[in-house]
């Protein structure tokens, strides 16, 4: 970025922009490992893209939603309340 | 048939905007994104996606956005699009605007934009309401949905906004839903080859302000294709094919009801509202056959 760009008043691209939004969740995605078949349907799905390629829960970021419990094709997911 | 794998990894809405939970505009948003590639900008009127890209002095969107007037988004489009073409950048201008900003009060510029033939893709994702501001009706507001301001229920129909980008005959137009990202990415992608102005109008189910649960955004998403309130289809050059989901959901769709009982927005809907809902679909997917057959 040049000495003039870096003055503009424009907002740049940061992880976290919003804050840590799993702070928000009130019931958390557990994965059972041994029912899921890495279909990958709850990463496609994920609006928050919470979920990477090797399907772990980014619980830092996760609102808790519960797209991915609901469209588990092999119902692998359980929606946990969070215990705070 | 597209496989989850043809899709690229690369994420350019950065983890996380501050969507509600469960919202199908960051859903629709991320596919678009990786659809379109680093080499984009997108230009955004008021809209819900105006509000999530997070606080100053960060964003959590990885492409230059530009923030607009609600009703200047496509003219803006039209400048920075002629703008790039001129300078022999190839850059893809998207506006991604809601369904205030498409069928309210951004229409006179999208339709000059249009007119005018400009190299762009305009998107609108559809949550049939003014969400950001808090459920008020806007002309995507379906008849019989509660709104804040029509809270017995609209009483006129959706406009359709589909037949009046069709007047412009655009060289490609499509609509897609959030809960096929798959079609969504095929679909941009085949958008942005054109040249010249192309459009897709996308579903996105709203858990807040249809009132359900924010787990059933896709399933949502689903039932609108399946009982035929949403036709999924692509219209190139003026030939009309409609998406295999929803062929199967014309021939054999589930009841309507199946698509509203979940909702609390058209919770109390009377006979007569949801007759008029129904005949409105069947003339819809009739008309909507009809070319289908022709072309």
């Amino acid at each position: 970025m040049s000495p003039v760009q870096q003055r503009l008043a424009m907002s740049r691209p940061t992880q976290g922009a919003a804050g840590k939004t799993g702070t928000w969740r009130v019931f958390k995605p557990v994965v059972d490992k041994e029912k899921c078949n890495q279909c990958g349907l709850c990463e496609m799905y994920c609006p928050d893209n919470a979920i990477d390629a090797d399907l772990i829960v980014d619980l830092a970021f996760c609102k808790g939603c519960g797209i991915c419990a609901n469209e588990c094709p092999k119902k692998a997911i359980d929606m946990i309340r969070e215990e705070k | 048939m597209d496989t989850i794998a043809e899709i690229p990894k690369e994420e350019f809405v950065l983890k996380c905007t501050s969507a509600c939970a469960g919202c199908s505009d960051a859903l629709t948003l991320r596919y678009v994104l990786k659809a379109a590639g680093q080499d984009t900008v997108l230009v955004v009127p008021a809209c819900c996606t105006s509000v999530i890209q997070g606080i100053y002095p960060n964003t959590a969107f990885n492409v230059p956005v530009y923030n607009i007037a609600f009703g200047a988004a496509a003219a803006c489009a039209s400048g920075m699009s002629n703008a790039f073409r001129a300078t022999g950048k190839k850059t893809n201008v998207i506006v991604y605007a809601g369904d205030g900003g498409t069928l309210d009060i951004g229409i006179q510029a999208m339709s000059g934009a249009f007119e005018r033939g400009t190299d762009f893709l305009y998107i609108c994702y559809d949550n049939e309401a003014y969400g950001n501001t808090g459920m008020q009706r806007s002309g995507g507001t379906p008849m019989g949905a509660r709104t804040t301001t029509t809270p017995a229920g609209k009483t006129d129909a959706k406009k359709d906004i589909d037949a009046i980008i069709a007047a412009h005959s655009p060289p490609y137009m499509a609509t897609a839903c959030a809960a096929y990202p798959q079609d969504l990415f095929k679909k941009v992608q085949k958008a942005l080859t054109f040249r010249g102005p192309s459009f897709i109008h996308v579903l996105a189910p709203c858990p807040p302000g249809w009132r359900f649960s924010t787990e059933k955004s896709v399933e949502m998403g689903k039932l609108a294709v399946k009982s035929g309130m949403w036709v999924l289809y692509e219209r190139e050059y003026g030939k009309l094919s409609i998406n295999p989901q929803s062929k199967a959901a014309i021939k054999k769709p589930i009841p309507l009801e199946d698509y509203l009982a979940p909702q609390g927005r058209f919770k109390g809907i009377d006979a007569k509202t949801l007759e008029l809902l129904r005949q409105h679909l069947a003339k819809n997917i009739k008309k909507l056959s009809a070319e289908a057959a022709e072309s």
